[in-house]
């Protein structure tokens, strides 16, 4: 009798052992969208990228596969310490499986690190810092879209290349600033051109005349805007004024998005070289996903390379759980199966992801049209020339990712 | 040298920004004991009203000059009658509170409606172009700016500490019963005086639209900083606050060119030293 009770105990608890092993591997995901949803960053990541994260849900097919996913959005307002607070909460209490978007490159790193110390996944596309895929990647996170070095191989290069041999930086002062600083400083370097000098300014200044008047009086042919969002078109106003564009002068805005564009208006911005790996208005298939972006979002603004930067990565993080055909809630697992499949989707086209997380496809020289070029609103880009993928990111022989030491 | 020339120049134009804006706290912390907290929300207002009167209305930088502080200080009156009002005689921090509030669901709104980055808003013609002074390249824009703010600064100091208007006001403020007594409507002055605080901070949204983007969080962070400047010149004072605006604005401008990354933080160590060396404000009296 008391040889049966034991047997039944161990066949009961056997039995719920393996129920715990089938419910490991489900079909049920949940999405974070971490983002600046007010600050000076929401218009290019915030709500669109949340709406992104929701089309490619939808695009993905998996919920008529019988997928439940869910997406949550939060608010890092561009503060380490909020971003790292809102993940842990997510990991913890919401069982996020992935995090998307992150941009300010110093939230991101902390996220990053966070996410990694949880084995979730960090798919980031509105990040610029190339530390993400180099000195600080992680197997748990894959950096999609753009770099800093993207944007310095891109326009630092073409530039330089172009006669600006001379620079000098108006950098904002954090962690994405300095990375795009010291990444075209060397691309300029490469090219044989000289920077003769530099300022940091803080985050959010609302007037930067002092910076460009020292950027002025340095002389250098090009000035290096190592900025984003909001600051980038208050020192592009703000050097129009001052006459610096008409003086010789020429101004890299290292990093602009279509928002800011549209918010500077053609009249200011027209001339602009800038770099992007994504544009509404590239093929048929952006064409076709910007149109429908654009009905649902606020304000019916088009998507930025951020906003297809989350689309994209999503979709193919689906990919990836379909493969696996189910989700293991194992972050650097899925990660795995992720940089084993190629990417392809209708944004940016047929690409890979290297070992270290960096997304590679190809980027895009652009030039913003004068206002008698442009047909209509949104109409803002003329291709310069394409970077291919190979030029476009860190090579893998440079990268300084401890992952690729094995 | 002629790089510190340029830059004690563009110092003194933000400075006049400060000026103004400080200069309508003061007045409505003077007067009416409230420490307004909205200030900055309404500053950006001025700056969409211009917007909305040139691409809705077609009416030009110079009209909103004089519609838009009319227009949100109209606004800034009606907030006052229906909630303001009520905080009279209260701690002054029941009147933070409620507008700082208000500053969060005004900002909130036009971020709703307009995104974060911002709407262009051109420089008048008449203003365009510049002037080489030798040391630097000074647009014309920005030195209207000076002139004109200096002008506004003035003008209302006069009309407070000169008139008998002000003498009205001032004398309501010490003693509300007793001016009442001689047949003079508080109330409706009171009203009238948050107005003009709230026009002046529209004042400088107009003034700052052709300067910068005109975008909901632009008060978020000059609002701050006005405050320290309302602190270090004395809480309520006038002269004070005009005088201190022009020179913080200097001093920052003098911080961005010696150690730029500090140029955000100065105005507050500045304001730090002078609570612990003279707690009343540079020219402030003792309560």
């Amino acid at each position: 009798m008391k040889r049966r009770k034991f047997a039944t105990l161990l066949l009961g608890t056997a039995l719920s052992l393996s129920a715990g092993l089938a419910f490991a591997q489900d079909k049920v995901v949940k999405i974070g969208s971490l983002s600046d949803q007010s600050g000076l960053y929401a218009d290019l990541g915030g709500p669109g990228s949340t709406l992104a994260a929701q089309m490619a849900v939808e695009d993905s097919g998996l919920t008529a596969k019988g997928w439940k996913i869910d997406i949550i959005a939060g608010d890092h307002q561009n503060k380490p310490d909020i971003g790292v607070n809102i993940a842990r909460h997510w990991f913890d209490v919401d069982k996020v499986d992935v995090i998307v978007d992150v941009p300010n490159s110093g939230v991101a790193l902390a996220v990053s690190n966070l996410v990694k110390e949880k084995n979730g996944i960090l798919l980031d596309s509105g990040a610029g810092t190339s530390d993400l895929t180099n000195a600080q990647c992680t197997p748990n996170t894959i950096h999609w879209t753009y770099d800093t070095y993207t944007l310095a191989h891109g326009t630092g290069t073409a530039l330089t290349k172009s006669g600006g041999n001379t620079w000098f930086f108006l950098t904002a002062d954090y962690a994405f600033g300095a990375a795009l600083e010291r990444d075209t400083t060397a691309a300029v370097q490469a090219a044989g051109g000289k920077v003769l000098g530099g300022v940091k300014a803080p985050l959010s200044t609302a007037d930067f005349s002092s910076f460009l008047l020292q950027a002025q009086a340095c002389k250098a042919k090009i000035i290096g805007l190592a900025n984003a969002g909001a600051d980038t078109t208050n020192s592009i106003k703000q050097a129009a004024e001052f006459g610096i564009t008409t003086s010789g002068q020429k101004l890299a805005a290292l990093l602009l998005f279509i928002t800011d564009v549209h918010s500077l208006g053609l009249k200011t911005a027209q001339g602009l070289n800038f770099t992007e790996t994504f544009y509404w208005d590239l093929n048929d298939g952006t064409r076709a996903f910007a149109k429908r972006f654009q009905e649902r979002a606020k304000n019916h603004s088009m998507p930025t390379m951020v906003h297809a930067g989350v689309y994209s990565s999503l979709l193919h993080y689906f990919k990836a759980l379909d493969a696996l055909g189910g989700n293991p809630h194992d972050g650097a697992k899925v990660v795995a199966k992720m940089k084993e499949m190629p990417t392809d989707d209708p944004l940016f086209g047929k690409g890979s992801i290297e070992p270290n997380g960096r997304t590679l496809h190809p980027a895009y020289l652009f030039e913003v049209k004068s206002p008698a070029e442009s047909k209509g609103p949104w109409d803002y880009y003329k291709l310069v020339s394409t970077i291919s993928a190979d030029d476009a990111f860190t090579p893998l022989a440079k990268s300084t990712c401890p992952l690729l030491k094995k | 040298m002629q790089a510190l020339y340029a830059q004690l120049l563009v110092g003194l134009i933000n400075g006049s920004f400060y000026a103004l804006l400080s200069l309508g706290l003061a007045v409505i912390f003077g007067m009416l004991n409230i420490i307004n907290f909205a200030h900055g929300a309404l500053y950006m207002m001025g700056a969409f009203c211009a917007y909305f009167l040139l691409n809705i209305w077609g009416i030009g930088y110079w009209w909103a000059l004089l519609i838009a502080p009319v227009a949100v200080g109209i606004f800034g009156m009606v907030l006052e009658r229906t909630m303001l009002k009520w905080l009279a005689g209260l701690d002054h921090l029941y009147g933070l509170l409620l507008t700082f509030g208000l500053a969060l669901i005004i900002q909130g709104i036009f971020q709703n409606y307009f995104g974060s980055s911002g709407l262009p808003y051109a420089i008048p013609d008449q203003l365009r172009g510049g002037t080489n002074l030798g040391f630097m390249f000074l647009p014309i824009y920005r030195g209207w700016v000076v002139v004109f703010s200096l002008i506004v600064c003035f003008a209302t100091w006069y009309l407070i500490e000169r008139t008998r208007l002000g003498a009205y006001l001032r004398a309501a403020t010490e003693n509300p019963t007793l001016v009442r007594a001689f047949g003079v409507n508080v109330p409706r002055m009171i009203t009238l005086t948050y107005g003009l605080g709230v026009g002046l901070a529209a004042l400088a949204g107009v003034l700052s639209a052709p300067i910068n983007q005109v975008r909901p969080l632009m008060g978020e962070n000059i609002i701050i900083v006005v405050f320290a400047v309302v602190v270090i010149g004395g809480m309520g004072s006038i002269m004070g606050s005009i005088i201190t605006g022009f020179a913080l604005g200097v001093i920052e401008g003098l911080t961005k060119y010696f150690y730029p990354e500090a140029s955000n933080t100065v105005v507050f160590v500045l304001m730090v030293l002078v609570l612990l060396v003279k707690p009343t404000g540079l020219t402030g009296r003792a309560a």
